[in-house]
């Protein structure tokens, strides 16, 4: 049997503790990702779910903006759900001015674009790619994908309007699946991780 | 838009709380210290006119902030903005929501508007935030619809120890109940005064069914790193801030030992140089005690 994945979690601020229990259902022990050399240790990252601005400008404090963005650069693959989503954005509109991101999928994201708080939802959703039945997602002031870029495959829409994508190794979603306790997106990526 | 689509549910208002848990809440009484707050790596703040501290100094009733202001701050900042209702007082919280803040903090440094009631907030599609001072005032305002639970402290005192009575008091039982057989979760459900299904939730799962922040009397890093280290997923921050010498350092500083908590080395050097905390009061010397509220 292989050795499970060595799976990072950027634990700077957001959903760092549902992510965890939703890969340890899965038998992954994540690393928690907070240092340059956290970075070093791990093979592939997940981006929760959080403030956006407030993750980047602690990504900026903490001297992991520049390393990650050279492993992102190499190829190492990656799970953004929302806030995470907008890292790895290839250009966020209605971010702050000084806000950067990562390039790592070419698409770009609206902030909060289906409104504040009270515009959250939770609806259920076709993912062919993790089969049937349908998976139960959450909204949480998500960001809105407003470009696709031509290498990019888009995994499920709501109302025509892509909240989950890939491209290469890099998977992304404007929902949480981490607050629902369906892990077939963390399957997904777990496998697509074990597979390179 | 999506046939299925729901909104205002538990699930979306706990959400939007597990989406703040490592982060500080600061509180800002205007548009300039709110983009202090974001810029300084703010996960949300909290909207008011006073902070805790005035709001002791001043006396007298203690009410929600002026729409206009709560709309000014939610202009300045792209962070969720929260803002305070009086512990009962629905109106002001269904004012709160039609001006589409992200969250509503049902307040005991406000002055309480209902003496036996808190506000029934299943009824509201905004989340609510609400502090206790023990597992069973928790577990009371999570069976009323609490998406957040903050431990009270002592607002506006700049001194600790209130929050770590708090903290411990809740994660204390919460550790005790983990080991309780079948027969004695009744009784602590009696004990606690709190609803039997939460009080079995809790001893399964070995959590609050919602986060569990901290608030009341944090004032410097340090303080931010001894409750993150205590077991609270995120911190608030009243007075500490803007009732310091330097409100951008500090603001910058508490972030960061509420990031890397449990690495001193950080926590020493955001500590550094960092100007004169905010005046300190002993609690034995208050003649009005804001955790005392809630029932």
């Amino acid at each position: 049997m292989n050795a499970s994945p060595r799976v990072g979690i950027l634990a700077l601020q957001g959903a760092v503790a549902a992510h965890q229990r939703s890969l340890a259902g899965l038998g992954v022990s994540a690393t928690l990702v907070r240092t340059p050399d956290d970075l070093d240790r791990v093979e592939a990252l997940v981006l929760p779910g959080g403030e956006s601005t407030t993750l980047w400008h602690l990504l900026k404090v903490n001297g992991l903006a520049e390393p990650l963005a050279d492993r992102l650069a190499g190829g190492m693959p990656a799970l953004g759900t929302c806030a995470g989503m907008i890292l790895l954005a290839s250009d966020v509109l209605d971010g702050r001015t000084d806000q950067g991101w990562f390039s790592a999928i070419d698409l770009t994201v609206r902030r909060n674009a289906f409104g504040r708080q009270v515009d959250s939802f939770e609806c259920d959703l076709e993912l062919p790619a993790v089969g049937a039945p349908d998976l139960h997602a959450v909204f949480i002031r998500a960001p809105q994908v407003e470009r696709v870029g031509p290498g990019v495959e888009v995994l499920a829409a709501v109302d025509g309007g892509p909240v989950a994508a890939r491209e290469g190794s890099v998977i992304v979603t404007a929902f949480h699946p981490e607050l629902t306790p369906d892990t077939r997106v963390h399957r997904l990526f777990v496998d697509l991780v074990a597979e390179r | 838009m999506t046939e299925n689509r729901e909104t205002g549910t538990p699930l979306v208002k706990r959400g939007l709380a597990e989406m703040l848990t490592g982060g500080v809440i600061m509180d800002v009484v205007d548009a300039a210290q709110a983009r202090i707050a974001e810029d300084a790596g703010a996960v949300a703040v909290m909207a008011l006119e006073r902070v805790p501290a005035d709001i002791r100094r001043d006396g007298g009733v203690a009410r929600m902030s002026d729409p206009e202001m709560i709309e000014g701050i939610k202009a300045a900042v792209t962070i969720p903005v929260m803002a305070k209702a009086r512990i009962g007082h629905f109106a002001e919280a269904q004012v709160l929501q039609s001006l589409g803040v992200d969250f509503v903090d049902e307040s005991e440094v406000l002055t309480p508007a209902d003496e036996a009631h808190h506000i029934d907030k299943w009824a509201f599609d905004v989340p609510f935030v609400c502090g206790a001072t023990n597992l069973g005032e928790a577990l009371r305002r999570i069976g009323e619809g609490a998406a957040m639970i903050r431990s009270k402290g002592e607002a506006g005192t700049g001194n600790i120890v209130e929050a770590v009575r708090h903290l411990r008091s809740i994660l204390g039982d919460i550790r005790r109940l983990t080991v309780a057989d079948d027969a004695e979760i009744f009784d602590w459900a009696k004990r606690l005064a709190a609803p039997l299904p939460l009080v079995q939730e809790v001893a399964s799962t070995g959590r609050l069914p919602v986060p569990l922040f901290c608030a009341g009397g944090i004032a410097t890093p340090a303080d931010a790193s001894l409750v993150m280290q205590l077991g609270a997923e995120a911190v608030f921050v009243g007075s500490g801030i803007f009732k310091s010498d330097d409100p951008a350092r500090r603001a910058v500083a508490i972030v960061d030992a509420t990031t890397n908590f449990s690495d001193p080395g950080v926590v020493a050097k955001a500590s550094r140089g960092l100007g004169e905390a905010m005046p300190g009061l002993e609690i034995g010397s208050l003649s009005t005690t804001f955790a005392d509220r809630g029932w």
